[in-house]
């Protein structure tokens, strides 16, 4: 536990040293500030005091920050050799890989605190409902941390950032709209399927304040994935 | 901790970088690895270091086992790999004191290791720079203070003065013997200078196999064999000198030098001495012999003769 938390903080230490959690910060709150208080369906046009506008906005700024923070996580390791440093501490592949893991994930929630104040304006206009905000922010961090074992896991494949990044955004993409536009026009038992796959279905009844367990089996299922899957490729590159 | 490895194999693709290699050394050695680019060096080191899986054989370091127990290795090993990579962006006493937890070492005693591995290293000046902006020569400071600050048993050197000037060799070379008279050390080079100047022990590793290990000494005496002198005589015709010369029973090989100054390269027959047998055959005839020199062989010779073939 304590070497996962000394890599953490290595790993959180240089988001902020390389400018990188600033730039990241910056831009989040630009972007979700703008669309949930000034620009198009935004809350004063709905005339509601929910916060669905923002975990919408934030649901899809995250998609596309999420590889550019995990990019770099096992790419430069590799590029530089310092991975063999590190995997010849007394340390297993587990606690870097879950080390990195939860620095990108802590980088995310404190982005995420930073909203706090949008919830705490909103509840003061209006009645609001404070489960589903619980749960939207819940379905965020879901949300983040798959996409940050995802992102990890192409990281991890090559020394190459912009493969680990444009990879990372592929598949991401599968999970974030087409799997589910492919269910809508398929139906059946494959439809299904892929709806069942589509992140943004379970993302969707996450944030409307239902906590199924379906979706937390799924959110898990698809973060221990992309970790295994990491933990897999430093195994193999050692043989 | 004696480190012992036997049958080790690693295989990439198609090539045998490592060939079933077997061998043992003690705690308290200082053993050079030498070898040409690419004669599984880095890769025995690598495998040792628990970073390798090798194909075969097995890896123990003490009592320790690379395949069961590689974290009590990895606690006790100090490893500097070849590239020496290192956090560009960090300064270089955050990065130690990384290290340092990583390794494990007691919150207590975190400050003072750092502190003297700054004095050991020659840190002082650069301790708060970042590692990206040092000149190469203190990258492998701080690459040495790494893999000295939990005060290991063992210690890994790849190439551990590659990129330093004459200076900076001296003084890391220096460290290391010091270090490397109570722990186990295994360094490696393509300089057999250093290894001379630097380990008890050399292992000569060409195409994945060991091909010589002993000290410098016995390496010599291993590949001489035969005596080989040079001599001078003067006062006398080069082509009669050089017939009497081939006559004494002892010598093999006649090989003139220079005409002029009557200079001949005398190889004589395996276990025997040609010296006494030259100087008579001198006396006999009326030259003067102005100049009876052994040729010691050179470790780059038998280096050569090793690697080549």
């Amino acid at each position: 536990m304590k070497q996962i938390w000394v890599i953490s903080k290595r790993e959180l230490q240089s988001f902020f040293d390389s400018l990188t959690a600033y730039i990241m910060l910056i831009a989040f709150l630009g972007f979700s500030g703008l669309f949930t208080w000034l620009y198009g369906s935004d809350i004063f046009m709905v005339k509601q005091a929910s916060l669905q506008t923002f975990f919408g906005v934030a649901y899809w700024t995250l998609f596309f920050f999420i590889p550019a923070l995990t990019m770099r996580q096992f790419a430069e390791e590799n590029k530089t050799g310092t991975i063999e440093l590190l995997l010849t501490r007394p340390v297993n592949d587990w606690q870097v890989v879950l080390g990195k893991f939860f620095a990108t994930l802590l980088l995310i929630v404190i982005a995420l605190a930073f909203t706090l104040p949008y919830y705490i304006t909103v509840a003061s206009l209006g009645k609001i409902d404070h489960g589903a905000v619980i749960t939207g922010y819940l379905g965020l961090i879901f949300m983040s941390a798959a996409y940050i074992s995802i992102g990890i896991f192409t990281s991890s494949i090559s020394n190459n950032q912009i493969i680990g990044f444009l990879l990372a955004l592929a598949i991401g993409i599968m999970f974030q709209f087409l799997f589910s536009f492919i269910a809508q026009g398929t139906g059946g038992i494959v439809g299904g399927v892929l709806d069942y796959l589509s992140l943004s279905t379970h993302f969707e009844s996450v944030s409307r304040g239902v906590l199924d367990s379906k979706d937390i089996v799924y959110f898990l299922s698809l973060i221990f994935l992309g970790l295994v899957s990491t933990e897999a490729v430093l195994t193999k590159n050692r043989r | 901790m004696d480190i012992v490895v036997e049958n080790l194999t690693k295989i990439y693709g198609t090539q045998r970088a490592v060939d079933n290699i077997t061998f043992r050394v003690k705690t308290g050695e200082v053993l050079g690895f030498l070898g040409p680019n690419g004669a599984g060096k880095t890769t025995t080191m690598k495998a040792i270091t628990t970073y390798l899986i090798p194909n075969e054989g097995t890896i123990k370091v003490g009592e320790f086992s690379i395949s069961e127990q590689p974290e009590e290795i990895k606690k006790r090993i100090g490893y500097l790999p070849e590239s020496n990579p290192l956090y560009q962006e960090m300064p270089v006493i955050d990065y130690l004191r990384f290290v340092a937890e990583l390794q494990g070492i007691e919150k207590s005693k975190v400050n003072d290791r750092l502190r003297e591995m700054v004095d050991i290293c020659g840190l002082e000046g650069e301790k708060h720079k970042k590692i990206g902006e040092l000149s190469k020569g203190y990258k492998q400071r701080v690459g040495l203070a790494q893999a000295l600050i939990h005060d290991p048993e063992v210690l890994i050197l790849d190439e551990p003065t590659s990129g330093l000037d004459p200076n900076q060799i001296v003084e890391i070379r220096e460290l290391i013997k010091k270090i490397g008279r109570k722990k186990t050390v295994i360094l490696s080079s393509h300089i057999l200078a250093e290894v001379e100047a630097t380990c008890d022990r050399i292992m000569i590793i060409n195409k994945g196999k060991i091909v010589a290990d002993g000290t410098s000494e016995e390496l010599r005496k291993h590949a001489q064999g035969k005596e080989i002198i040079k001599v001078t005589i003067e006062d006398g015709d080069w082509s009669s000198i050089f017939e009497k010369l081939q006559k004494i029973d002892s010598v093999d090989v006649v090989d003139i030098l220079n005409k002029n100054k009557n200079t001949f390269e005398i190889q004589s027959r395996a276990n025997q001495s040609s010296r006494k047998k030259i100087f008579k055959v001198c006396v006999d005839n009326n030259w003067t012999l102005t100049e009876m020199t052994p040729i010691e062989t050179k470790l780059e010779d038998i280096f050569r003769e090793l690697t080549l073939s």
